[in-house]
């Protein structure tokens, strides 16, 4: 008696348990949650910021059909790993991971869960649940390089760049060309910070830059602190990321601006229709993920005019920043008259291109 | 000339947020209490500056708000770990990131707002010397605070009666306790002084080296200076040695890679970390001494006998 009276209770307490997680599961079909990792803070203004931006536009878009939510401060590594499995463990649908360093942990979580979609920012590893995106940032290097070459007058271009990876070196080249073809004398100089955001270390690198002469900075790094270091030393610079003119008044003569409203809309939208499918997607100034801020009101008629039509080349499909000849940097040629650059060559750029001075890091 | 003045002025100034928060450490420590949260106590100093140097566009009340603001963050840290008496390095972590959230929330809607520029001193006469004015008598007078208050920090540890006091119950808390010194209040003291110092290190930081606010700009600084007191064997004129190598070659290797020489950049981000490591150890490889100069009752609870 006493028995049976134990199994019914198990059966019992069994069966309510089953009830509740299939309950559960159901909610979690009606209402698919939408995850983000970003890098830095939202607060950095500048990429993990228009990242988060993606977010908010969602929200505006879909309302109460999904959740989200999102971890920021992130680092690239192995707590990575342990904060994607754990927004994947807990009822995510799709997980934006939004940094290069995210890809191995991303790729490792999701053959884990296979039931979770995963989209990983800028790398190169897809899995049938794992689809990559990315901007063509260089497309925008082109046209700051194009500026840049025009508004030095020391002919000295400083560049504050971050980790030696495709998508940095291809932004340097890019904008080292670019520059280049409006002045033969222009000269890159190019410290490596090794790190995305540090505020402080970007300030040191930019006025390690200015002492040397340069009068105009870019930078591949994540906070606004070499704008607001240009605007107090009275010289020029590029936004990075989103529009810092409100640290740089006068300092921002443009800003090459990320916008991945577009992309994460359409997305969650195939997401909730059922129709999302693994993907790599590199969409630039024509489809507008990569735009550039207002130009700042120091440019003079004819430069903007030489921007203008390279932006709407680009667009246009007319003009590749990558067109040959191009040397690598060793002497050894790389396209050939007319050639346009490959995809596969960009996404795996480990070298400078001629012309550029100082050892790329391996 | 003007290059090498600019990179000894860069070098100060980037080794200034470090010695400030490192001195103050260092007589939290030596009075025995290991203060994790050093990050959280600058951050806080940051936009606690930052917000009221925006309010009231002035800079001594930011300064005040930065110190009392660290001050506060060191005495709720001593309320866990004194008075509770929770285990101290899960306090301070714990503040540690408190600390970074506080200061994010409270720093919205400071951002891409700027900050008036910093006075910097200026002698007639001397600060025109070619070179040396410049460098010697032309920096925010925050740089000179720094330096002096190494020399406090040493003469009153070394020299004065209160420093005996506090090495004292740094050293053995029971015996210090037992012949009628008051541990507790001592140390709440002790980590008060190294709040304030921290709050005014990440004020450096918000309203000197990068005049602006953005959520996290101290970027792991806390913890550097946590590490430079441990390897300058709690000792001040080792600290001001180890942040001003630190600061030193942060800038030497960005101006190496400025300059284009080819060594990788790799190997150079990794140099300042190295180099003040290898220099501090080898000057304090005298474990006898080191074992004398580190605080015995470091992280240790101090239970009063009743």
């Amino acid at each position: 008696m006493r028995a049976s009276r134990l199994a019914k209770l198990v059966a019992g307490s069994a069966v309510a348990g089953l009830m509740a997680l299939v309950g559960w599961a159901a909610h979690a079909q009606t209402k698919p949650k939408v995850s983000f990792v970003y890098v830095g803070p939202i607060g950095d203004h500048g990429w993990s910021y228009q990242h988060h931006q993606g977010l908010q536009a969602l929200k505006a878009e879909f309302g109460d059909k999904i959740d989200t939510n999102y971890v920021e401060n992130v680092p690239e590594g192995p707590d990575a790993e342990r904060v994607i499995d754990q927004l994947a463990a807990s009822g995510s649908s799709i997980i934006f991971t939004t940094s290069f360093g995210f890809m191995n942990p991303t790729i490792k979580v999701a053959a884990r869960y296979a039931n979770v979609k995963f989209e990983h920012a800028t790398g190169f590893k897809q899995a049938p649940n794992v689809a990559t995106y990315n901007a063509r940032f260089y497309e925008g290097r082109h046209v700051i390089g194009l500026i840049a070459g025009k508004m030095t007058k020391t002919n000295t271009v400083g560049y504050i760049a971050s980790f030696p990876i495709p998508e940095v070196v291809m932004g340097i080249n890019s904008a080292y060309l670019a520059a280049k073809s409006v002045n033969p004398n222009i000269k890159f100089k190019i410290v490596w910070v090794s790190t995305w955001f540090d505020p402080g270390k970007e300030t040191d690198a930019a006025k390690a830059l200015v002492d040397q002469g340069a009068d105009i900075l870019m930078q591949h790094t994540d906070s606004p602190a070499a704008m607001k270091f240009a605007e107090e030393k009275g010289i020029y610079a590029f936004g990075q990321a989103s529009d810092m003119a409100s640290f740089g008044p006068n300092a921002q003569l443009t800003s090459i601006v990320d916008n991945w409203r577009p992309y994460y809309i359409r997305r969650v939208k195939a997401l909730l229709e059922g129709t999302w499918q693994t993907s790599d997607t590199w969409d630039g100034i024509k489809q507008g993920t990569v735009s550039l801020a207002p130009w700042s009101r120091k440019l003079p008629a004819d430069v903007v005019k030489l921007a203008e039509t390279a932006r709407d080349g680009i667009a246009a499909g007319t003009l590749h920043p990558f067109t040959g000849p191009i040397n690598k940097q060793d002497g050894s040629p790389w396209l050939k008259e007319g050639e346009k650059a490959s995809d596969k060559d960009l996404l795996s750029m480990n070298f400078y291109v001629a012309g550029i001075e100082g050892a790329l890091p391996k | 000339m003007e290059l090498l003045a600019n990179i000894l002025i860069s070098a100060m100034i980037a080794a200034t947020p470090l010695l400030f928060a490192a001195i103050g450490e260092l007589v939290a420590e030596r009075s025995g209490v290991l203060n994790l949260s050093v990050e959280g106590m600058m951050i806080v100093g940051a936009i606690a500056g930052f917000s009221t140097v925006i309010a009231t566009k002035s800079v001594l009340l930011a300064l005040a708000a930065a110190i009392a603001s660290g001050a506060v963050m060191a005495a709720l840290f001593g309320v866990l770990a004194l008075t509770l008496r929770a285990n101290q390095v899960a306090s301070g972590l714990a503040l540690s990131m408190f600390g970074l959230g506080l200061s994010a929330l409270w720093g919205q809607g400071y951002s891409g707002l700027s900050a008036p520029a910093f006075p910097r001193l200026f002698v007639p006469g001397l600060s025109d010397i070619p070179f040396l004015g410049k460098l010697l008598f032309g920096q925010d007078g925050l740089i000179y605070l720094s330096l002096t208050m190494v020399a406090a920090v040493a003469w009153v540890l070394d020299r004065t009666r209160l420093g005996l006091i506090v090495r004292a119950i740094g050293e053995n808390h029971d015996a210090a306790h037992a012949i009628g010194y008051r541990v507790v209040a001592l140390r709440y003291l002790a980590l008060m002084f190294g709040g304030a110092m921290a709050g005014l290190g990440g004020a450096y930081l918000s309203l000197v080296q990068t005049p602006l606010w953005v959520e996290r700009m101290t970027a792991g600084r806390g913890w550097i200076a946590l590490a430079l007191v441990a390897f300058a064997a709690w000792r001040p004129w080792r600290v001001l040695l180890g942040a001003y190598l630190f600061g030193g070659i942060t800038i030497l290797q960005l101006h190496s890679q400025a300059l284009g020489v080819k060594i990788d950049a790799q190997l150079l981000s990794m140099l300042p970390y190295l180099a003040t490591i290898v220099v501090l150890v080898v000057i304090s490889r005298d474990v006898v001494k080191v074992k004398l100069t580190a605080p015995q009752c470091l992280g240790k609870p101090f239970h009063a006998a009743d």
